[in-house]
């Protein structure tokens, strides 16, 4: 290679990825950002420094080998980086569209020091859009053996976790409750941010593998986790069931026509696609005005479904400021220039109704931050005499969510006081040969730490299961004190970059 | 759709009753949830890939012949478009079960169970699993009028009393279900528990009627549901002050404690939709019709 790049010999500007104008894309679903073509990939990969120290790779979650792909692509060698990221990540199309990059692997990143980040979530993207549309597969398998494992739930713990245990040679089963699998990439994250042809490809490859995905199947009540392994053969279950029972505030008018969660908005508009009512049965609904409470992903989401819907203006209100905004940086911005209006540091109080049980508006107050807190977050705090009326038709909450009941209810797993299943290190839970992780272990989190933990809890099975070589096919992020998925909690918090 | 991945069951249609103009039968072929079913619960249904997930009560399970049978009144364009579309050997696109909270029935000694209209299939096996139990079994059935009567007998089998009401008197008692239940109460001083499933307007009837005697008053409730599994939260109900998902806490609830002005009103919810989606259809009907009838 030639000489050794430096902070001044790389291209200094980040390098832009086509986006679909916003007057044009906030009229229909399809994918906002188009990726990079070859050239974009190759230049935006000559901006990587191959850092020794390598702080990106601490900074993701699973610890991918970022510059180790970086380089690869760097020599054109697509195939090569592709390889080096499936040592590592199931999906890496996915988790390049979805993972908050700024706040892990692109906010630690060298160059980010001094410029704009390299695009390590656009590179990765462009990797796995290359290996869906080449067909490649990743990881010879192991042979066959006879172990039966269960994996409940088919969002990204559970595909993770269902794909190195087939690798392993193990037959899996992934039961699913809703009619097609792919959890929260399926029913909740829009299409204009990830399409399905993506995640199909995805299941597709899984489905290669020989993995047997039983749809329509909803585990505690058709039957129950003790039945699988006393009963139906299966020498080990992992539990991947995710956080989806949405949150409401508790404020009063919650229960008027016109006001819904954010989950049900999405999972009518995106796995019912009632945004093609009437030519599809579910309907979404007149939104008219809408506001949105909360400014995570899922407030985002639910924010651009509804300016896609037809409603006529579309507003967020959030009771902290921009800075604390949860969400992806990008969506965030892509929200914005979609129009959607933001109510930085408003609180709802309540919502109201026109007598005729509808939705008339939403009652607000203003909020003020303190000083931050013992955790280092400012606290809203109301302005006195500060409430006025946000007027709209549809007040959805995306507030958070929290762990569904049914299998809690249903079996004897120990979980913790909010609900969730408790687990070992192993994350290994109380019943022996049952293992759980993903949201439902460690509340709403992300996918690639959902997807992280899944990778975990197959390494574990295996062990269990005694398989042999059970660390041979991947290396999990060595996971000391206080770290989670080999990423400790300062990494975790809020190194936002800022665009200048 | 890009994969059809399911349960091997096929969900295919084994029978098909009509019970009226507007209600009928189907026993569906799915040994799983046959397995699984107990009293009380449902199952959520898709007849098609653009279909909407529609709830509908277990209305009877039979393990041997892995079947269970769902009695549908059709009301609205999914409902109608099954009444058509649903012949023997035709097959559902989707369903996921059993949902929801079974029935409870220890503990019970006297029991009335009450099922108005289409609400009486519903009804059937909470009656029996009473039965089945050991408690005594008063059972209350309504039906506008003698032609449409349907599961008497059934029902009659696995009661020690039955009490049937038409709004005309055409048959039975003449009066609403709420009749049948003021006689029952006369005649029986050690009522443990009723059990009532029909109309809201009906159920919340029931409900008044009882709660003077303080007899526990057990109602199953219909919102509108989305998934049916505890995600979207649509199907919330008011319960004692609290919000509760009837899919996942129900649909069985107290009567005695439900907001049945909330319930009713939030069924109203989609009425706009509701009725395009149906002379959209019904439009689309009258356009095939020709092709459908053979001529001649
Ligand atoms: C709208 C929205 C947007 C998001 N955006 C992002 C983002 O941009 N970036 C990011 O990193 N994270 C995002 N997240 C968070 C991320 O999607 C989740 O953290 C992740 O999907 C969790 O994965 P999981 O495998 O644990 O569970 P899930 O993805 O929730 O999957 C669980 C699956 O289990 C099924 N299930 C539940 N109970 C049962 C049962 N009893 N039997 C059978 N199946 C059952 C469910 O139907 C579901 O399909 C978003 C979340 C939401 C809701
Ligand atoms: C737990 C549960 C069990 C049910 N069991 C049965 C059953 O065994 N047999 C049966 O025929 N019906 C049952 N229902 C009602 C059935 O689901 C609805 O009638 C059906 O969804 C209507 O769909 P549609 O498109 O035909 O009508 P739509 O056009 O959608 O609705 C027509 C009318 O039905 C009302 N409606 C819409 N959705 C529902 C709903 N989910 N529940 C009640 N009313 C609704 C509307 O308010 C409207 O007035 C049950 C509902 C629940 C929640
Ligand atoms: S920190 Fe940035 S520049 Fe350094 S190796 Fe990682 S991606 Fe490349
Ligand atoms: S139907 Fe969605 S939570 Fe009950």
């Amino acid at each position: 290679m030639g000489k050794k790049r430096t902070i001044r010999t790389i291209p200094q500007e980040r390098t832009p990825m086509v986006q679909r104008p916003a007057a044009e894309r906030a009229r229909d679903f399809t994918e906002v950002a188009c990726g990079y073509a070859p050239g974009e990939a190759l230049r935006e990969a000559s901006r990587c420094l191959l850092c020794p120290d390598e702080p990106c790779v601490r900074g993701c979650p699973v610890g991918i080998d970022i510059p180790g792909f970086i380089e690869r692509l760097g020599e054109q060698d697509v195939r090569g980086a592709y390889e080096v990221l499936s040592a590592t990540t199931l999906l890496p199309a996915i988790c390049g569209r979805v993972c908050p990059q700024e706040t892990q692997c692109e906010g630690v990143c060298t160059v980010g020091g001094t410029l704009e980040p390299v695009a390590i979530g656009r590179l990765e993207r462009f990797v796995g859009d290359a290996a869906i549309a080449e067909g490649w597969a990743s990881v010879p398998s192991a042979e066959p053996n006879t172990f039966h494992v269960a994996v409940i739930g088919s969002g990204p713990a559970g595909m993770a976790c269902a794909a190195d245990l087939a690798k392993a040679g193990c037959a899996v089963t992934v039961f699913e409750a809703l009619q097609q699998p792919g959890g929260v990439l399926r029913y909740g994250i829009p299409d204009f941010r990830l399409p399905n042809e993506v995640i199909d490809a995805e299941i597709g490859k899984l489905a290669r593998l020989g993995i047997n995905f039983r749809c329509n199947t909803l585990v505690g009540r058709l039957f129950t986790v003790e039945q699988l392994i006393r009963d139906m053969g299966f020498h080990a279950v992992f539990i991947a069931v995710g956080a989806g029972a949405p949150s409401f505030m508790g404020i009063p008018g919650e229960s008027l026509n016109g006001v819904l969660s954010a989950n049900e908005l999405l999972t009518r508009a995106n796995l019912m696609r009632a945004r093609d009512f009437p030519a599809v049965d579910t309907p979404l609904g007149t939104l008219g005005r809408v506001a949105v409470v909360g400014a995570g992903n899922t407030a985002m989401d639910a924010l651009r479904v509804s300016v896609r819907s037809g409603a006529e203006t579309v507003s967020c209100v959030y009771r902290r400021s921009r800075t604390e905004a949860p969400a992806r940086a990008e969506e965030l911005a892509h929200a914005e220039e979609e129009g959607v209006d933001f109510n930085w540091l408003t609180e709802p109080v309540a919502v109201q109704g026109d007598g005729e049980r509808r939705v008339r508006g939403l009652l607000c107050r203003r909020m003020a931050l303190s000083e931050p807190d013992a955790s280092g977050r400012a606290r809203p705090v109301p302005v006195p005499g500060s409430e006025f009326e946000l007027e709209c038709d549809t007040v959805v909450f995306a507030i958070g969510t929290s762990a569904n009941g049914i299998l809690g209810r249903t079996s004897q797993l120990e979980l913790d006081e909010r609900g969730y299943i408790r687990v070992d290190q192993d994350l290994e839970t109380s019943m022996d040969g049952v293992f759980a992780g993903g949201d439902i272990v460690t509340g709403a989190a992300t996918v690639i730490e959902a997807m992280g933990a899944g990778r975990r809890a197959a390494g574990s099975i295996k062990r269990y299961l005694g398989l042999a070589a059970a660390e041979a096919e991947h290396v999990p992020a060595s996971d000391g004190d206080g770290m989670l998925f080999g990423l400790g909690p300062e990494q975790r918090g809020y190194a936002r970059v800022h665009l200048a | 759709m890009a994969m059809t991945v399911v349960r091997p069951a096929a969900y295919e249609v084994v029978r098909r009753l009509d019970l009226s103009d507007v209600s009928f039968l189907v026993e569906v072929r799915d040994p799983d949830v046959a397995r699984a079913a107990r009293a009380g619960q449902f199952v959520m249904v898709m007849s098609h890939a653009g279909g909407e997930r529609i709830p509908l009560t277990i209305a009877d399970f039979d393990r041997e012949r892995g079947t269970i049978t769902l009695v549908i009144q059709a009301v609205g364009k999914t409902t109608r478009e099954m009444q058509r579309e649903l012949r023997v050997g035709a097959s559902l696109h989707a369903l996921a079960g059993p949902m929801g909270e079974p029935s409870r029935t220890e503990g019970v000694r006297k029991v009335v169970c009450v099922g108005g209209g289409l609400g009486v299939a519903p009804t059937y096996p909470v009656a029996r699993a009473f039965k089945q139990s050991g408690a005594y079994v008063i059972g209350v059935i309504g039906f506008r009028s003698k032609d449409l009567v349907f599961w008497e007998d059934e029902f009659r089998a696995v009661c020690d009393e039955l009490i049937v009401c038409s709004d005309d008197g055409s048959v039975g008692i003449k009066g609403l279900v709420t009749e049948g239940i003021a006689q029952a109460i006369s005649r029986h001083a050690d009522i443990d528990e009723l059990i009532a499933i029909g109309p809201p307007v009906m159920m919340r009837g029931c409900a008044e009627l009882t709660r003077p005697h303080g007899i526990r008053t057990v109602v199953s409730l219909n919102p509108i549901m989305v998934d049916g599994t505890g995600m979207c939260g649509g199907c919330r109900v008011r319960v004692g002050g609290r919000m509760r998902f009837a899919c996942v806490d129900g649909p069985e609830f107290d009567a005695h404690e439900v907001d049945f002005d909330d319930l009713m009103s939030r069924l109203r919810r989609f009425r706009p939709e509701e009725k395009l989606a149906l002379d959209r259809w019904e439009q689309g009907c009258r356009i095939a019709a020709p092709a459908d009838v053979p001529s001649g």
